[in-house]
């Protein structure tokens, strides 16, 4: 495959490897945090951790957008699904996310109209198809799906289509980042930044992290190369003293991101106060919610929802996954109570998920965080 | 020894049909301990009979529910011949007979069964296998979406033909008799879902003269699938569990269109988990791998067949894939439900 095989070649791996060790201080663990679940993907996928210096430990961080999603608000996509007039429609990794009531996709069984769409343009066509039904989307996401969502929103408007809305769990990457850089015991040497929310809100983002926490940035394309390349610029700013956020996904990501993208969001949405975070707690200013001249599009305006707030289960640890306190094995119920097919925990439910990557693609030689 | 799974859900989810972990806990959880029988137990592609003669029969059963029913490169009524031919050639039998059942909705056209029928007969009479009983059912409308079809099949098997997980050994080589995917991937795609144009046909076909070509090998075959749902991982997965050795894959082995990796690549699939209707996987002696590949490409369904990985002395019994970067990797069975309803 032409543009992809490219960042795949095995050849130029074995290259970077060779970089990576002589960069490595024998002996001296450096824990990079890859803060995107799509890198956490990629990494697995390929097998990267054979390939580099037993010196480097990648942490997986709190970017994936399924991972995140509390438990109380599964439950009220379920209540809005469960309402006959709805056509409830979610991205196809939600289905399997279980709530405190079971999941989407249990939900469905039961007679709830749940479809699975690849954008919140195929949700607003239902609408456009299904006139005497109510369709309502269940947005989620980073700033990477907040702009699609917008649109959507925007186009909903222009065209008065009034049986659409959307139920928007959308988050902000930068409030968790923050909070895992605050939680004490934290030990990482550098993030490697996630490339898509950053084509939308720039490299200026993450200056707070090399600023005022001194540590290094680089921000990230997805094929394991590009991992391995960010990694090596990594170790390199580490080995030189060096703390400055830089950017190895230059052929799509520029410093200011995509102000157009950026506008539709400040249109259409604004910071909630606070928002919980599945593992994490609660966030101030961490997440979107519809403006008020957007409420007739609202699907938490539009219908009574029961915002039950649910603990996570105890036995979860996806909290201390998420902050790369413990290593996804290491949690008590991972692999046991805690599966792919039977998940306990959010973790365990994308592919992009740490806990569902390790499981999948898990490596044999376990080292401990 | 494996646990057999089980089955903890409160109802059916569409999952449980998808051929992965759910399918396995709904039939080893539920079928299984309500119909076990000797028989039945090996769960391979069909049951070996034998008879007062001394023969062998292998017979086998698949239902099909492919929406839409028509995609390109094939149709419901072709399927349905293909798949269950193919279940008996995995087996290494002739196919003797197939039955048909058809569970038509009312208000259905009888121009586009016609068609769907004509169909079955040309895929029948490539596979050289009648059609010998058939059974037909009309249910209300909007009961069953167009049409189901279930066939059965019956087929001899030659009294030389040892074939089964128990045979495998660490050094066997597993072959692929084409590329992976096609078939998911095209009825996916027929859906008009997506939005995505993609030039993309099934691979239904019968894979039965593939098979015999293979059987000539004589002991050095020693199992057969076919790949359907679930993907060539989840079958790897079962002979891995079967056999109790690992599998080891090599990533830059395995063929997969340039399409179908690229639409794989959009859409977050892995072209191991996507289902093939006329593909078969097969293991081989290390010392005949090269004639098995070759008897492959031979023939026309067989051209794009590659050596795609080993047999390991490895109780774990996993999956493993050596990726073209030059990491390995755990290829787990299918989860969930990525393409539902594909046959």
């Amino acid at each position: 495959m032409r543009f992809v095989d490219e960042f795949r070649s095995g050849e130029l791996a074995r290259k970077l490897r060779r970089e990576l060790e002589g960069l490595v201080e024998p002996g001296r663990t450096l824990k990079l945090m890859e803060v995107c679940g799509g890198h956490t993907h990629t990494i697995y996928r390929h097998g990267l951790e054979d390939l580099v210096p037993a010196e480097i430990d990648y942490v997986h961080g709190p970017g994936c957008p399924v991972c995140v999603i509390p438990m109380g608000r599964v439950d009220d996509a379920i209540a809005l699904a469960e309402r006959p007039e709805v056509i409830f429609t979610t991205f196809g990794d939600m289905m399997r996310v279980p709530g405190g009531r079971g999941s989407l996709l249990e939900a469905k069984a039961r007679g709830a109209d749940v479809r699975m769409v690849y954008s919140p343009l195929d949700a607003l066509e239902l609408a456009r198809r299904n006139p005497d039904r109510q369709v309502v989307f269940f947005a989620i996401g980073f700033e990477t799906t907040a702009p699609a969502t917008a649109v959507t929103l925007l186009r909903a408007r222009a065209e008065r289509i009034g049986n659409f809305s959307a139920f928007c769990n959308h988050v902000t990457i930068a409030p968790p980042l923050r909070a895992i850089l605050d939680s004490p015991g934290l030990r990482l040497d550098g993030f490697i930044a996630p490339g898509h929310v950053s084509t939308v809100i720039g490299t200026g983002a993450y200056q707070f992290i090399a600023r005022d926490y001194r540590k290094p940035v680089v921000v990230t394309a997805f094929e394991p190369i590009d991992i391995l390349h960010a990694t090596v610029m990594l170790v390199r700013q580490l080995r030189e003293g060096r703390c400055v956020v830089e950017n190895q996904y230059t052929r799509v990501v520029r410093p200011e991101g995509n102000p157009r993208a950026i506008a539709a969001i400040a249109e259409t949405m604004e910071l909630r106060d606070t928002f919980e975070w599945r593992g994490l707690g609660w966030i101030e200013s961490s997440a979107l919610r519809v403006r008020p001249a957007f409420a007739e599009w609202d699907a938490e305006v539009r219908f009574a929802l029961p915002g039950g707030r649910i603990e996570d289960p105890k036995a979860c640890q996806c909290g201390e996954v998420l902050i790369g306190a413990i290593k996804p094995w290491e949690c008590r119920v991972f692999g046991t109570a805690c599966t792919p097919e039977r998940p306990i925990g959010t973790c365990m439910v994308s592919s992009e998920g740490a806990c569902a990557a390790y499981y999948n693609y898990g490596r044999r030689n376990r080292v401990p965080a | 020894m494996r646990r057999r799974p089980r089955l903890r859900d409160e109802l059916v989810t569409l999952a449980h049909g998808a051929g992965g972990k759910a399918t396995r806990a709904l039939v080893e959880g539920l079928f299984l301990e309500e119909l076990g029988n000797p028989l039945l137990a090996p769960l391979s592609d069909s049951a070996v009979l034998s008879t007062n003669g001394g023969g062998r029969l292998a017979f086998t059963t698949d239902s099909y529910v492919v929406k839409p029913l028509v995609f390109p490169g094939g149709d419901i009524g072709e399927l349905a011949v293909n798949g269950t031919v193919n279940d008996l050639a995995v087996v290494g039998a002739h196919p003797l007979a197939l039955s048909a059942g058809f569970v038509i909705e009312e208000g259905f056209p009888v121009g586009e069964l016609r068609r769907l029928a004509a169909s079955m007969a040309r895929a029948a009479r490539t596979a050289g296998v009648p059609v010998a009983a058939g059974d037909t059912k009309v249910v209300e409308r909007g009961k069953a979406d167009g049409l189901y079809v279930t066939t059965a099949g019956v087929g001899f098997v030659a009294s030389d033909v040892e074939l089964g997980p128990e045979r495998v050994r660490p050094g066997d080589r597993v072959l692929v008799s084409g590329t992976l995917g096609d078939h998911g991937l095209a009825v996916l795609i027929a859906r008009g879902e997506l939005d995505l144009e993609v030039d993309l046909e099934s691979d239904t076909a019968s894979v039965h003269e593939l098979a015999s070509a293979l059987l000539e090998l004589g002991g050095a075959l020693r199992f057969m699938r076919d790949p359907t749902r679930g993907g060539l991982a989840t079958t790897l997965n079962e002979l891995a569990e079967a056999a109790g050795f690992s599998v080891a894959l090599d990533e830059t082995a395995l063929p997969v269109r340039a399409e179908v990796a690229g639409a794989c690549e959009l859409l977050g699939i892995d072209p191991l988990y996507v289902a093939n209707e006329g593909k078969l996987v097969a293991i081989v002696a290390p010392e005949a791998a090269d004639a098995a590949l070759a008897a492959l490409r031979a023939h026309p369904l067989g051209r794009d067949a590659a050596i795609v990985g080993e047999v390991r002395d490895d109780p774990d019994a996993l999956v493993l894939l050596e990726t073209a970067l030059g990491g390995t990797r755990i290829v787990d069975m299918l989860v969930g439900d990525p393409l539902p309803r594909i046959c």
